[in-house]
């Protein structure tokens, strides 16, 4: 992976003159490297990494994974099943898995009634759907790479040969 | 009780930077850049195997050479990575960092009077144990307009016949200078020549930016003339588990174990085990990310120092820089005192490695981008204080 992505990667905020000292590059490059990796579809958006975990608990969501059964369509496969469900807002990522099951979802709702009436009303009522299975999330630790905890100081001495 | 302390260590050159670091130590929400060790966390999966030791009951002492395993890993991990063979029973030694090694091995091979060429700016153990060994350091001076390389030449014209060894270290603490293949050859066809050993400190070895790191004992003719120093400190992040290695030719490993087993008996078991698990697993991954990390932040660095008027050359490898305050008419330890005093800034001063370091500094960018950017702009503010001090 070019370095530029590695970089924006762990801190979409980092401008190109200072990707470009980083990597003693021109300024012009890199923001051009950064234009077309937009317009490419290899940077699809940058947002922040928020630790919903400390949201106060009036606001927060609550969010399941979900295992769907599904029959594959003739012709179409998963995708087009698959394409059905991830239109829902309430699904914020969708895999298709090898194993027991095929899908795999991440549901957010408002709490779990919310939750559930989506997967009652939305999810298993659709035809090809032959099964699901909802796991609430009670806690999370580790996110997309990062841990969700504070930071722990710097333990080294501040000066040593 | 009169005299207690030996003559010899009396005369340890005290050093006149241990009331600069106490100073620092002593100071809080300092920005520091004095750092000599990575701020990188050893890898979990290192971390995990030295606990699952311990709650194994691994608690013994091991071989006086070190545990088997270990040996048998890094002997492994020369011959796949650089394709030099080591006798994991008879020519490997794990060490408590690679400064034991050092210790180990100049004390090894130095009588009274014995002579030890050091280049500098070097690391500060070098002279202090030639010293301590009743040995004579002997000092290279390598220049900025070198870019701190060392001149093979000199090594040639300060060998007599009281010269045992050639102290090498690279990519180098404090300038962060290293050596091609080719700039070695030379240094290797004089040692070769004057027959004297190379003791190599090649512990920043994986974090070389601008070409290959070779390692000394792969140059030809070179292994039986070489003690080659490593250890896990730098590379796996793992400096407080104090776990190096010597490679050598028999007769030298043979010599420092009997000190060693006399002195140390051997490396503590849970830093040993944790060591393999450095090995075993690759790591690579871990040590690519951090170098690149490194490497960024290097650019950075060299780019603003230079730009603010402090030049310094760009070094190959380790996580230091070493530029010149010269035109501030300040000394190395006065332009430090006063950073440190005024903007809550901790660098090394030159001097701390040498006399030759006077007029430079000692910048770890072993730091994170934020600390570095914040030092840069303090320094540079610091620097439009100071401008035409000289002439004050």
């Amino acid at each position: 992976m070019d370095e530029i992505l590695e970089i924006l990667e762990k801190d979409a905020r980092k401008k190109p003159e200072e990707i470009a000292k980083l990597l003693k590059r021109k300024t012009a490059d890199v923001a051009k490297a950064i234009k077309k990796y937009e317009k490419d579809g290899l940077i699809l958006r940058y947002k922040a990494v928020i630790n919903k975990e400390l949201i106060k608990e009036d606001d927060a969501e609550v969010r399941a994974l979900i295992e769907v059964n599904i029959i594959p369509q003739k012709n179409l496969g998963f995708d087009y099943i698959a394409e059905r469900i991830y239109q829902f807002p309430e699904v914020t990522s969708c895999y298709l898995l090898s194993g027991t099951y095929d899908l795999l979802l991440v549901v957010e709702g408002k709490n779990i009634h919310a939750v559930s009436r989506f997967v009652a009303e939305k999810l298993s009522s659709m035809e090809n759907v032959r099964g699901t299975v909802t796991h609430f999330l009670l806690k999370k630790y580790k996110e997309d790479g990062v841990i969700l905890k504070h930071r722990e100081e710097n333990k080294r001495i501040n000066i040593s040969y | 009780m009169k005299n207690i302390i030996s003559k010899r260590v009396q005369e340890l050159a005290p050093s006149g930077i241990r009331v600069f670091f106490d100073l620092v130590l002593g100071m809080k929400d300092v920005v520091s850049l004095g750092v000599g060790e990575p701020d990188f966390i050893t890898p979990w999966s290192v971390r995990e195997a030295g606990i699952y030791s311990l709650e194994k009951g691994y608690t013994s002492y091991t071989s006086n050479k070190g545990l088997y395993k270990l040996r048998l890993e890094i002997s492994r991990h020369l011959k796949r990575r650089f394709g030099v063979e080591y006798d994991p029973e008879e020519e490997i030694l794990v060490t408590v960092g690679v400064s034991e090694g050092l210790d180990l091995a100049v004390r090894a091979i130095v009588n009274p009077g014995d002579k030890i060429l050091i280049p500098q700016p070097s690391y500060v153990s070098y002279g202090a144990v030639t010293f301590l060994a009743g040995g004579i350091p002997v000092y290279l001076e390598t220049k900025a307009k070198d870019g701190f390389k060392l001149d093979p030449a000199l090594i040639e014209k300060n060998c007599d016949h009281k010269t045992k060894a050639l102290i090498l270290n690279y990519p180098s603490n404090p300038t962060g200078v290293s050596y091609s293949k080719d700039e070695l050859k030379e240094i290797n066809r004089i040692a070769l020549k004057k027959g004297i050993l190379v003791i190599t400190d090649e512990v920043y070895d994986e974090l070389t930016y601008d070409f290959t790191h070779t390692p000394f004992t792969t140059l030809k003719n070179a292994k039986s003339n070489t003690l080659y120093l490593n250890g896990f400190s730098k590379a796996y992040a793992m400096t407080g588990w104090r776990v190096g290695y010597a490679c050598g030719p028999r007769e030298i490993i043979s010599a420092i174990t009997k000190i060693h087993q006399y002195t140390i008996m051997c490396v503590s078991i849970t830093s040993q085990m944790a060591a393999c698990e450095a090995l075993q697993n690759n790591n690579r991954k871990f040590i690519e990310e951090m170098k690149r990390e490194y490497r960024r932040r290097r650019e950075f660095i060299v780019g603003r120092l230079n730009e603010m008027g402090l030049s310094c050359h760009n070094p190959e490898g380790a996580f230091y820089v070493f530029p010149s305050i010269k035109h501030t008419g300040l000394s190395s330890l006065d332009f430090s005192s006063k950073l440190l005093k005024e903007e809550k800034v901790a660098v090394v001063p030159g001097t701390a490695f040498g006399s030759c370091g006077e007029g430079y500094l000692r910048m770890s960018y072993a730091s994170s981008l934020e600390n570095i950017k914040e030092a840069m702009i303090r320094i540079e503010r610091f620097l439009k204080k100071y401008r035409g001090y000289k002439n004050h």
